[in-house]
């Protein structure tokens, strides 16, 4: 079969081909789509990320905690979270939540996609800290308590700062899975690019073309997260941990 | 709003969410013995030290766990039909998606696991006798395969929430079963709870199982 790639230039009312391939006025073509279709997934995984890391580090450090209360909040949050499969857990934001509490019934799906996203992801993210918290030695615990600080500034100043750079290796690759999964997004109507790949295979019937470059688009994300990532565990590195670059 | 579940009969769940069921636990039992069956033949050709098998290997594993399931699935319902000239239902072509897909990732389980058995056993395979292919068969991937049972068994339940993404190309799995119950009625907002309470019974008690097994194989070692 041959190749089309001049579908992404073709408008996507008329299907007449534009010059430029972007759109002008108030006309766009599937590349112009294909974009902000882009944009939607980075824009869900990012701010998912974002609840993901706040709430998943909270849960984690309160299975931590000396007071066994605390752990049960933590422990159930992340069982919860971890055993409904991520779709289900949308439709239960898009459908459910509204109808029990009005309050969410104009928020718009993107919102809603986020918070579930980002609370599946949490659960995950309370392992990893969780994990990297009890991976330092009880004597630190110890010695921040016996200097005078509070439990709470033992966790900010000696435990915390120790243990979120323990842990930026699985972290890095649950942002990256952050982004895979952001593709659920599709089943609430979000614009994402897998819901674009859907939509604009069928309407060209280039399905090829398109999710080969919407395939492309998932590859360079990742892989920019992945960058980043790595970036900031060069930056926060302890000097003379295993790890380092020396 | 009222919440209202008095619908939800036997009558309902038998004709829509237990053939639902039925086919995603299918899903996941085809999908988990050929992921692993070919997880380990994968796991093998990377360490195998062959450049001819390694780069292949490595390529589609690489490849595979880049891509989001949903566009995976979508890929492949697309693409078997072009490759075998005849058109093939949902159901079949998630069977095939998910048995290739989870294949990579039980092979990046598989591969930690043979790893972590220590390279006196191979030698000792040798010493004795052994050809290659005996020392992986008999000494070497039935140790992987036990230090590794937990991990696996783990990845089977994110694979058993993952098969509810067949929903992309609409097979009838749990989730549409329950959808479908809840259209007919039109009581969404309950059956997706149910299905909530469902998924998570079954996943949570499967994941105490593992944690008792872990705790279970760590004795014994």
């Amino acid at each position: 079969m041959a190749w089309d790639w001049q579908v992404f230039c073709k408008e996507t009312t008329s299907g007449d081909v534009v010059a430029s391939c972007f759109g002008k006025g108030g006309d766009i073509t599937y590349l112009d789509w294909m974009l902000s279709a882009w944009g939607w997934t980075l824009g869900v995984a990012v701010l998912a990320l974002v609840v993901a890391m706040l709430v998943g580090s909270l849960m984690g450090i309160l299975r931590t905690a000396p007071d066994k209360r605390l752990v049960f909040i933590g422990n159930a949050w992340t069982e919860l979270f971890r055993n409904i499969p991520l779709l289900v857990q949308v439709f239960l934001w898009y459908h459910v939540l509204p109808s029990i509490f009005l309050s969410l019934r104009g928020v718009p799906s993107f919102v809603l996609v986020v918070f579930a996203l980002g609370f599946f992801t949490s659960a995950r993210i309370s392992e990893q800290v969780k994990a990297g918290i009890q991976s330092l030695p009880t004597g630190q615990r110890y010695a921040g308590l016996a200097v005078g600080l509070t439990l709470a500034q033992t966790y900010r100043y000696v435990l915390l700062p120790m243990a979120f750079r323990i842990v930026i290796p699985p972290l890095t690759s649950e942002s990256m899975n952050i982004v895979k999964n952001s593709s659920v997004a599709f089943a609430v109507s979000v614009v994402e690019l897998t819901m674009f790949a859907m939509q604009a295979g069928e309407e060209t019937s280039r399905n090829i073309e398109v999710y080969l470059a919407v395939t492309g688009l998932y590859f360079i994300s990742a892989f920019a997260i992945n960058r980043v990532m790595l970036g900031v565990e060069n930056r926060v590195r302890v000097p003379g941990m295993i790890g380092g670059k020396a | 709003m009222n919440l209202d579940f008095t619908f939800f009969t036997w009558q309902v769940v038998s004709s829509f969410v237990l053939k639902g069921l039925v086919f995603s636990v299918q899903l996941t039992l085809i999908a988990m013995v050929g992921g692993i069956v070919l997880g380990t033949a994968l796991a093998l050709m990377r360490l195998s030290g062959k450049p001819w098998l390694v780069m292949p290997a490595a390529a589609y594993v690489n490849t595979m766990r880049s891509i989001p399931l949903v566009m995976v699935i979508l890929w492949f319902f697309l693409l078997i039909p072009l490759l075998t000239g005849k058109p093939l239902g949902a159901e079949m072509s998630a069977i095939i998606t998910f048995t290739l897909f989870e294949a990579a990732y039980y092979s990046e389980i598989m591969r930690a696991g043979i790893q972590s058995v220590p390279k006196g056993q191979v030698h000792a395979g040798y010493a004795v006798g052994m050809s290659y292919g005996q020392t992986m068969q008999l000494v070497v991937l039935p140790q992987a395969f036990r230090n590794m049972l937990p991990v696996l068994m783990t990845q089977t339940i994110i694979l058993f929430q993952d098969t509810s993404l067949v929903y992309a190309i609409g097979a009838y799995d749990l989730l549409k079963g329950f959808e479908i119950a809840g259209k007919n009625f039109n009581r969404p907002v309950e059956t997706y709870l149910v299905a909530a309470v469902v998924y998570f019974v079954i996943c949570f008690s499967l994941s105490m199982l593992v944690r008792r097994l872990q705790k279970k194989i760590a004795i014994i070692r």
